[in-house]
């Protein structure tokens, strides 16, 4: 019966002479007439067309072949002609490398995407400080630079990879028979197989003399410790056992010695509270010049100038010791102080460790044994240090030689002398001069102008290799992506010089498996990894007896004509390398916060005698006058920053800006401060005089300090912390309502429903004020993921910048914060206020500095929400504030009423526009876009998103497997957090009570930015804790 | 009776005025030809608005970065001009719909022009919200109109939404409400007219008024009615304007006072400019007699009382931000008034405070020259009032790392007096084509109070 069923589509099936069957066999009623071709010879006679027809066709086939023929978009794809196993579309792939560059070293995940890398993040393998900074982080945007070199030349012809090899071995063998040196100039090698390499060039060539030179020179230290310890190496730090830190000008968070200590310093500066509800924390002394980062972050910073530091420095050796080397008196405003360090020192012993950055042998040498008396566990006496190894006289030597002649060939890789040397002008005469020099490089830069042979060098996301940057602690370089010019390593080459037909992989491979991996260890899982940790390691410590008093004499009498200057790296520019990279350009400096520039950073007080001014534009933007900075026979003239915290009679200035050749115009910014660094020091004696003429800077911070406004960085000493109630150091804020104080975080005070946020995911972002650095290294990450635009000095300046994430830095107005907000609350009358709140927008001369992340605060109850008259701005099942581009009609409402300011707005179309020249307006600048966030087009505003297509693929990813997400799966997934390596960024879902970020919300420590507004966020911040209780007595 | 008024009252037309003399006087503008000064500020309005016109297009070309605004101070001139010219606007509603509520015969003399100046100004004000936008092509997406995107609607929470419906109420309502009061006069104009080409123009655009008195009938209904709608409009739309401010979180903003502060500072504002304009056009097209003294010195009184209130409102202000004990709070007013832009700040409470006291003074406030003067104070020190809320309050907000400055560009300023040229150019044209006082209106009231008719009743006794 069921089988009869009859389905009626219309009555007029019921008419059996319908018809219907007929039509539905034959859908088309009428034949199509397909043979029909009216042009065919046969029917041509019998068309109906007419004369009028005819035109028809005609003009229809003359436009459409006139319209076909304009030129459409033409999106050249190519696909794959072999399809790769593992790249899927959409997914992204990660594999485990390392960069080196001679100046930063890191052990990371390279996220690529459809053969792509187009971001860095920490391989968590890492032991050692394998963590990538804000420049590691900034290197993926560095390989689509347009201004790479894309092949190798002779004397400015290209040449094939063949001929180049070819004649340089050429010119090589007759080098040889006329016994005539060879430099082979390069940057520190860190890598076992390249120095086995390098070691069987020299065996083939006696005249080559390899030199290892650094741009930034640890010389003093390396021959410190040699001398000490009969290791030519830096020393190892293990930070995390450190109660007591004293550190002579050391920028340890920075990149003093190449080392990336941050993490294990945070981990002593988290005051965690024991078993008996005490907590403890490290304590951090600095002694410098310049304000550093890592002074920034101590509890206790003594400014002084570099005398009166080694003069410190040997008192101290001096009553540590219990010598006396006779040296001359201390100045009476240190002797207390000194007394201060000293008692810190021995009441921690041997967990104390005191460390020098200052560029003198001897220096280096009472603080090794300082530390030595100390018997400080903190100096590691199994590892050392490799990252840099060259040695000051050895390059001078060297140099010289090149000047006059001695040497008739030179070969140079990781180098770029004609710009890093003070001599630079002689040396580059003498490279032109030569017939047989030969440069690998990235770029066309200041060497290679004056080199025969240019090298097109790949960049290490493009290149194999293998480095050792602490003893017995190995790590692994892999390629990303297939060259994206007709480069080669400079390893490749040399073995092509010694004729050996194996490449560099097949070397690293060889020498992995042969001396490097034990039996559990196959090639294939180190080169997964990235790291492979050994205990073999090849460094023993010897003890030699010296002198020291002598060295203490040796550093105490120094003469104090001029002014200290005090050269030192940007965190944004390092060395310089990297200088044709618009992210690390525009990355605001963590101290000065000024973008686009390198400064003369003067005291107040200095600025003042010599007439040198900043000074604020209408609209905001900073200026200064000039500076002429004349260090010998050399003359600069340099832009000025008026630096809190900068000891009188000093000044700073950084290197790695001032290049010249190989980036684009808009990157050629700041001066070249190498031309300063006679010796090889970074402390030269300078005269300074002030010059008229204005500078414009792109500062991204205008007001300094936090004028006493304590509810925006809660901090409070570890005393009180460990003594007092939570209520006294990190009170919820109340308000009155029917005269009743009510917490403003409780219900009755809610003007809004509150929504059922116990379901699902509910993603929150912890802050920890007492383990940010200020490092950035979470600024470039965010610029990378989520394809923020850059958008130059000019518009910097108009306060424009487009960064989703700042760091905020404050000063001090008096001596400590704790004071400012006494001197605010103690303000009674109009007539003070009006007096008082102009003081406090003065930063102290020795102030206290702090740290604050900010980016979208995700509030629950979102300013920026209610505002938006088309609802672009709303709000996330998962705690998120959405941002939809594509509904923004630019209102700009939300930003207006965002209490945080962070919202963006796209002031100008930032990509594909000629007026913004940065890597998006190029093709290949364009490949380190993620393709999961939409790169936003002018009018329309932009924010954090919490890295929502991280999270989403977290979620996805979970899903596909079947499982429930990992506690902490979402915090490598989001951008910042997942870049900060000292755990000050914690994110993940509140609703997990396994999740970190949900552990770290229980802290009594925690408070919300502005929580008083009732914005609810999901960002919450940890009170900032001092180890300060002491100070105050000196 | 119906003529009767006390003899205590001024007379509100002088010059012994018949009918039909009123007629000619309000015709002779449209009949006659321009003089040469009409031509030279007619030409000069139109070359600021052309100039106007191309910043928009540059504007809207390039971005809103060619304006002075940063990542802190999202709104400045556009805003501050659009509550500027929004205020302005409020007098002409005042005029014509409070005070015929109220029977004030003396509004017959000056409501055609503020109503007029209330629609261009209004005019000037809606351009703002639609250039501000970083999309403005996209500017319909803030009307809740059916669409395709979904199920995407408009923000009911947002009060720029708010802004979009009081705004265009305002103009509707004023638009019809200015047009049934012309009807009258329009026809009259007609029915003057010899050209033809006139008297089709204005035969269409007073809709075939015959004066008839089922035609006065539903004229003097329907003028109550609308004068009823439009009341409430005084007071909502500004009101509303107030409430973008009001109901954020900046310091500065978040002020309950805002509605009946700004209310006060628009009437105050839009009085000021009808007498920059009225004194003027009453010596230019010769309409002193219905023009008088007595209404300048009226709207003096106007502005002085609303600039107290609005003087009363800065000091509660003030005095709020202290007793809130809120310290941002505080600082934000204590930064308006000794901050970077203190100089705004009293420019502002000069103008707007202390200028309206000269008007206690009677010899002060029958003063012509003084009365231009201090209109042309009232609105400067107007603008800068929104100038001080807009840019004073987010410049130095809550986090001091985003304090910043901010300096107009030359797009800014050219847009600004673009909308000054745009203004001037549609009241000039207006001047020319439009019976620029409601005459049949003025014509009820000339038997009681016309000089000749009051004279007449002195002089009879009664």
């Amino acid at each position: 019966m069921s089988r009869e069923k009859k389905y009626w589509k219309s009555e007029i099936q019921l008419d059996q002479n319908n018809g219907l069957d007929h039509l539905e066999h034959n859908e088309f009623v009428e034949k199509i007439p397909v043979d029909n071709n009216i042009f065919s010879d046969e029917n041509i006679n019998d068309v109906s067309a007419n004369r009028r027809d005819f035109l028809k066709y005609l003009g229809f086939s003359t436009s459409a072949a006139v319209l076909a023929s304009c030129e459409g978009p033409v999106h050249k794809s190519v696909p794959y002609v072999i399809q790769p196993e593992r790249i899927r579309p959409g997914i992204a792939n990660y594999y485990a490398t390392s960069l080196f560059d001679g100046f930063d070293s890191a052990n990371v995940l390279v996220k690529t995407r459809e053969g792509r890398p187009i971001k860095i993040q920490n391989n968590k393998l890492s032991k050692y400080n394998g963590h990538a900074n804000a420049r590691v982080n900034a290197s993926v945007l560095s390989l689509y630079d347009s201004k790479r070199i894309q092949g190798p030349t002779i004397n400015g012809e290209d040449v094939s990879w063949d001929t180049f090899n070819t004649n340089i071995k050429a010119q090589l063998n007759s080098l040889k028979a006329l016994n005539q040196t060879v430099v082979l100039l390069t940057s520190t090698i860190a890598s076992p197989t390249t120095t086995k390499i390098i070691n069987s060039l020299i065996a083939e060539y006696p005249n080559i003399k390899h030199v290892e030179y650094d741009s930034v020179s640890e010389s003093a230290a390396l021959d410190a410790h040699e001398k000490m310890y009969g290791t030519r190496a830096l020393p190892f730090y293990d930070f995390q056992k450190a109660k007591s830190i004293v550190s002579f000008s050391a920028d340890f968070l920075g990149d003093w010695q190449g080392s990336n200590y941050d993490h294990d310093y945070v981990k002593g500066r988290i005051p965690n509270r024991g078993v008996d509800g005490k907590a403890s924390m490290s304590k951090h002394i600095q002694i410098e010049s310049n304000l550093s980062v890592t002074g920034s972050n101590a509890d206790l910073r003594i400014p002084l100038s570099i005398n009166d530091q080694k003069l410190f420095l040997a008192h101290l050796y001096d009553s540590i010791s219990g010598n006396n080397s006779q040296l001359k008196k201390l100045p009476e405003a240190l002797v207390a102080k000194l007394d201060y360090v000293k008692a810190e020192l021995l009441s921690k012993k041997s967990e104390s460790v005191v460390l020098c950055g200052i560029d003198d042998v001897n220096a280096h040498l009472l603080c090794n044994r300082i530390n030595d008396i100390l018997k400080s566990s903190v100096v590691n006496k199994s590892k050392v240090s490799y990252v840099r190894n060259g040695s000051d006289s050895n390059v001078n030597e060297v140099i010289d030689n090149i000047i006059n002649g001695k040497v008739k060939g030179v070969i140079m890789s990781g180098v770029n002398p004609s710009y890093t040397l003070p001599n630079s002008d002689a040396f580059s005469d003498a490279l032109k001069a030569l017939n047989f020099s030969v440069c690998f490089t990235m770029s066309a830069d200041e060497t290679s102008e004056y080199s025969s042979h240019i090298a097109a060098a790949p960049h290490m996301l493009e290149s194999w290799g293998d480095f050792e940057f602490m003893s017995g602690e190995y790590s692994l370089c892999q390629p990303t992506i297939k060259p994206l010019f007709d480069t080669k390593q400079f390893e490749d080459c040399l073995l092509t010089w010694l004729g050996s037909d194996k490449t560099f992989y097949d070397q690293i491979k060889d020498n992995w498996k042969n001396n490097i991996l034990n039996s559990t260890t196959s090639w294939n899982s180190a080169l997964h990894d990235g790291v492979f940790s050994t205990e073999n390691n090849s460094f023993s410590r010897k003890n030699n007896s010296m002198n020291f008093s002598n060295s203490a004499k040796q550093i105490s009498s120094g003469d104090d004509n001029g002014f200290d200057l005090i050269l030192y790296c940007k965190t944004g520019m390092g060395d310089g390398q990297q200088a044709n990279n618009p992210w690390l350009q525009e990355f605001p400096d963590p101290i000065t916060r000024v973008s686009w520039d390198n400064y003369l950073t003067v005291s107040k007080s200095d600025a003042e005698q010599l007439g040198l001014k900043n000074y604020n534009e209408a609209n905001g933007a900073l200026n200064s006058n000039y500076a002429i900075v004349n260090v010998g026979e050399n003359e600069l003239k340099v832009p000025v920053v008026i630096q809190p915290g900068q000891a009188k009679g000093t000044v700073g200035l950084s290197l790695g800006y001032g290049r010249s050749k190989g980036l684009k115009d808009e990157m050629k910014t700041g001066v070249n401060a190498f031309s300063f660094y006679n010796g090889f020091s970074k402390n030269q004696k300078a005269q300074i005089t002030a010059h008229y003429e204005i500078h414009e800077f792109a500062c991204v911070q205008l007001h300094n300090t936090l004028m006493g406004r304590g509810d925006i960085i809660k901090e409070t000493s570890l005393e009180t912390y460990n003594t007092k109630e939570k209520n006294y150091w990190n009170a919820i804020p109340k308000v009155s309502k029917n005269h009743i104080e009510t917490p403003v975080n409780s219900r009755e005070v809610d003007m809004w429903e509150e929504f059922d946020r116990s379901i699902g995911h509910h993603f929150n972002l912890s802050i920890d004020l007492n383990a940010c650095t200020g490092c950035g290294a979470c600024v470039i990450a965010c610029h990378a993921e989520n394809n923020v635009p850059v958008v130059g000095k000019a518009e910097v300046r108009k306060s424009r910048d487009m960064h989703w994430l700042r760091i905020d830095r404050y000063y001090s107005s008096e001596e400590s914060f704790n004071s400012d907000i006494e001197k605010k609350d103690n303000i009674s009358g109009i007539g003070q206020s009006l007096s008082v709140f102009g003081e406090m927008e003065e930063p102290s001369e020795n102030p206290q500095v702090v740290f604050q992340p900010v980016m979208c605060q995700h509030c629950n109850h979102a300013p920026c929400e209610t505002v938006c008259p088309v609802a672009a701005s709303s709000h996330g099942r998962q705690g998120q504030n959405h941002m939809a581009y594509n509904r923004c009609v630019g209102t700009r409402y939300c930003a207006n009423n965002c209490p945080y300011k962070v919202r963006r707005f796209n002031w100008f179309l930032y990509n594909n526009n000629d007026e913004f020249d940065f890597n998006m307006n190029d093709d290949l600048g364009k490949m380190v876009l993620n393709p999961d966030v939409v790169v936003r087009s002018r009018g329309v505003m932009e924010k954090c998103s919490f890295c929502i297509q991280g999270t989403q693929s977290v979620i996805l990813k979970a899903k596909n497997e079947g499982r429930e997400v990992e506690p902490n799966e979402f915090n490598d997934a989001v951008a910042c957090s997942a870049a900060c390596s000292t755990g000050a960024l914690s994110f993940g879902d509140i609703n997990n009570e396994k999740s970190d970020v949900y552990q770290r919300k229980q802290d009594d420590r925690v408070y919300h930015l502005l929580e008083y507004v009732g914005t609810k966020p999901n960002v919450f911040y940890h009170t900032k804790i001092r180890n300060t209780d002491k100070d105050k007595s000196i | 009776m119906g003529h009767y008024e006390a003899p205590i009252r001024k007379p509100l037309v002088t010059g012994n005025k018949t009918y039909h003399q009123i007629s000619v006087d309000v015709a002779k503008p449209i009949e006659g030809q321009a003089n040469k000064q009409w031509w030279i500020v007619f030409s000069i309005s139109m070359v600021l608005f052309l100039w106007g016109v191309g910043c928009m297009i540059y504007t809207i070309s390039t971005g809103i970065g060619v304006w002075g605004l940063n990542k802190t101070v999202g709104w400045a001139w556009d805003i501050t001009n659009f509550v500027w010219w929004i205020g302005i606007g409020h007098a002409g509603t005042l005029i014509s719909a409070v005070l015929l509520l109220f029977r004030q015969k003396w509004r017959m003399g000056i409501n055609r022009s503020a109503e007029a100046m209330t629609i261009f100004s209004v005019m000037q004000a809606g351009l703002f919200p639609l250039i501000h936008m970083g999309r403005p092509w996209l500017a319909y997406w803030v009307l809740p109109i059916p669409n395709q995107f979904g199920s995407l609607w408009v923000n009911f929470n947002s009060p720029l939404l708010w802004d979009v419906f009081a705004i265009s109420t305002y103009l509707t309502v004023s638009l019809v409400f200015w047009w049934t009061g012309l009807l009258p006069d329009f026809a009259m104009i007609r029915d003057r007219a010899i050209k033809p080409f006139q008297k089709k123009i204005y035969s269409l655009v007073s809709f075939g008024w015959s004066g008839r008195a089922k035609d006065w009938q539903r004229f003097e209904e329907i003028s109550l009615v609308l004068a009823g709608l439009a009341t409430p409009l005084v007071l909502s739309v500004h009101t509303i304007v107030s409430f973008d401010f009001a109901t954020s979180v900046i310091p500065g903003w978040h002020t309950t006072i805002f509605p009946p502060y700004f209310v006060a500072g628009a009437i105050f504002s839009g009085f000021a400019m009808v007498n920059t304009l009225l004194i003027v056009m009453r010596k230019v097209c010769n309409l002193e007699d219905y023009i008088t003294l007595q209404h300048i010195e009226l709207m003096n009184i106007v502005i002085m009382i609303t600039g107290s209130i609005v003087g009363c409102a800065y000091i509660t202000e003030l005095f709020i931000a202290w007793y809130s004990g809120v310290e941002y709070e505080q600082y934000a007013f204590l930064n308006r008034a000794t901050g970077p832009y203190w100089w705004a700040y009293w420019a502002m409470m000069t103008c707007n405070v202390f200028s309206p006291q000269f008007m206690w003074f009677k010899k002060l406030r029958t003063s012509i020259v003084f009365s231009f003067i201090i209109s042309i104070v009232v609105n400067i020190g107007m603008w800068f009032e929104r100038f001080v809320i807009i840019v004073t309050s987010l410049h130095r907000d809550y986090l001091p790392s985003s304090w910043t400055m901010f300096s107009p560009s030359f797009v800014d300023i050219g847009i600004f007096i673009g909308t000054i040229g745009f203004f001037f150019v549609l009241f000039l044209l207006y001047a020319r084509t439009f019976p620029v006082i409601a005459q049949a209106e003025v014509k009820t009231i000339l038997k009681s109070s016309g000089d000749n008719y009051k004279k007449l009743r002195d002089k009879n006794g009664k």
